[in-house]
């Protein structure tokens, strides 16, 4: 533990850097990241090594197949990442895994690793939740200080903004997830998931809208009616383009009313869009319309950090530990549905 | 001469004045970025049932402005103006007692409504106004008849959930006063069940709440 003992003597931002190596292992990815930080420069995102589980065709992810494809795969993964970022393990500061939300056999294999490394190496060990490092990843990267943030995912639809010590919920789903949505109707029309892109290219070809299933509770939406009616109507041979363009169209709308509500009740001069689905070209279209309406900014995090990987947990675990944050191993067990506002952030002040 | 008073998420709102008094028009804005079918019928819909709404309520004793005139083509409606304070402002300056009151007399309406088979569809503490020692309940765009004890549950959860998010340090006392208004209504099984439904509702989201 000497480095720990050199660190916490140390006022924040000193010329001592941190080095962590971070594990994601919440789904269907296996990600480990390497991020460095001097005292005073920016964070450097060294590697970012991903290994997803692919479920069979028209399936989706079955949790322990892909702890297993997790367990296969974990060694060679961080092996690689030290190696992309020409660290030896020596030089690596503090250990951070995702410790939830997720599938449970799947946060148990990065737990089993990430314990492992900090266990043999006297390293740190800093849990982090992985939706607040979706969203801390994409604030440090598009430099927004104080935003509303629409985290949209397989795992995730929630509106979020921070005050006094939490990131608060503005609004959710009260079922599925809007990556759930287009994975489980991608499966039903015979695809594997994610679906997400072919989805946006078939959504593209049409502009027949079909009427579908709108439900807005308050702040919240919910997308079960409009799963069971887009199958329904796959069913009934409607074009798949057709239902691709509308449910797009429906869901996307559904989210950016969301949106629109909480930034007109919070007032912040900045949207994030952070998460799996912010690719989509679509719906970051919708929102910076939603932003014109408001004069606020829009965001929205760069394509190849949208999805699940190390480099969120990475770069988290780095602000967790200078703020404090650190677990022993008796007290690491996963934690397969811990929401955000759950976590204490010590990290951001207002 | 008209004054935009507020750009909401959903509707604009100018002060204006019909047959010389003081009164608000509400237009549902055309949202370019959404596509137009859609558009224009959740405009229509909506503009229909707030119209529809702010008269059902105030047959079953809940207090709402008068509708002056309603152009669902437009997506528009013009209505009595109300002057006062909004509810979320009266807890922001938080003194219990009154605070707490308001809370309570806003559980009572949840449950008139309720009692009607009215689920409001979009409880926070802004669509509650003081004025004049009365509550006004106000923006009934999303609302619709039910008497599925689900959508009831849904109604209060989602108040809970801005509540919990927009005034955590009393959040727990706001929650309680307004279930004890809700009780003094409803009745003790009513709110008992509802409190039970509640419960499923919360569990059924992403991640449950572990408190």
């Amino acid at each position: 533990m000497k480095f720990l003992e050199t660190f916490t003597g140390e006022p924040e931002g000193s010329k001592l850097g941190i080095t962590c190596l971070g594990i994601e292992s919440t789904a269907h990815t296996f990600g480990v990241s390497i991020i460095s930080i001097g005292g005073n420069t920016k964070p450097e995102i060294l590697s970012d090594v991903r290994r997803v589980y692919q479920p069979e065709k028209g399936k989706g992810i079955h949790p322990r197949e892909a702890s297993r494809h997790h367990a296969k795969i974990a060694a060679s993964t961080v092996t690689e990442a030290l190696k992309k970022a020409k660290t030896p393990m020596e030089d690596i500061h503090i250990v951070s895994f995702s410790q939830g939300p997720g599938l449970g056999p799947c946060l148990r294999v990065g737990a089993v690793v990430a314990r492992s490394i900090s266990a043999y190496y006297h390293l740190p060990l800093i849990p982090v939740n992985h939706a607040v490092a979706h969203i801390e990843l994409a604030a440090m990267l598009t430099g927004v200080s104080d935003p509303l943030v629409l985290l949209v995912s397989g795992g995730h639809t929630v509106i979020t903004s921070f005050s006094s010590g939490r990131w608060r919920v503005f609004g959710e789903t009260l079922d599925i997830t809007i990556g759930q949505l287009i994975d489980q109707f991608g499966r039903a029309a015979g695809f594997s998931s994610p679906f997400g892109i072919a989805f946006e290219e078939y959504a593209k070809k049409s502009q027949n809208f079909i009427d579908l299933p709108y439900t807005i509770k308050g702040n919240d939406v919910s997308f079960s009616g409009l799963l069971t009616t887009s199958k329904r109507l796959f069913r009934d041979d409607k074009k798949l383009e057709d239902i691709c363009f509308s449910i797009q169209e429906t869901g996307f709308a559904m989210l950016a009313e969301s949106v629109e509500r909480a930034l007109a009740f919070v007032e912040k001069d900045e949207l994030l869009l952070v998460g799996g689905v912010a690719a989509n070209n679509r719906l970051q279209n919708m929102l910076q319309g939603v932003c014109k309406i408001h004069k606020s900014n829009f965001f929205s995090i760069p394509k190849v950090f949208s999805g699940d990987c190390g480099a969120q947990i990475s770069w988290n675990g780095i602000q967790a530990f200078k703020a404090g944050v650190s677990v022993g191993i008796s007290d690491s067990s996963v934690k397969p549905s811990w929401r955000l506002d759950e976590v204490d952030v010590k990290w951001r002040s207002n | 001469m008209e004054k935009q008073l507020k750009k909401g998420a959903e509707a604009s709102l100018y002060q204006t004045k019909w047959f010389g008094e003081e009164a608000i028009r509400k237009i549902r804005i055309l949202k370019t970025f959404r596509q137009s079918v859609l558009d224009l019928k959740l405009r229509q819909s909506r503009t229909r049932r707030e119209a529809l709404f702010l008269k059902e309520a105030r047959r079953v004793g809940v207090n709402t402005p008068l509708v002056y005139f309603v152009d669902v083509n437009k997506a528009e409606i013009i209505m009595q103006f109300i002057p006062g304070r909004r509810l979320k402002e009266i807890i922001d300056v938080y003194e219990e007692n009154f605070s707490l009151e308001w809370c309570k007399e806003a559980g009572r309406y949840i449950a008139r409504l309720h009692s009607a088979e009215i689920i409001h569809g979009d409880l926070t503490t802004s669509n509650f106004i003081i004025s004049d020692n009365r509550l006004i309940l106000i923006d009934f765009g999303l609302s619709f008849y039910s008497q599925r004890l689900e959508d009831k549950a849904i109604d209060i959860h989602l108040l809970n959930m801005v509540v919990k998010s927009a005034h955590n340090i009393y959040a727990e006392k706001i929650i309680h006063a307004v279930l004890m208004g809700y009780q003094e209504i409803a009745g003790e099984s009513s709110s008992h069940s509802l409190l039970e439904r509640m419960k499923i509702v919360e569990l059924r989201g992403r991640y449950k709440r572990d408190e």
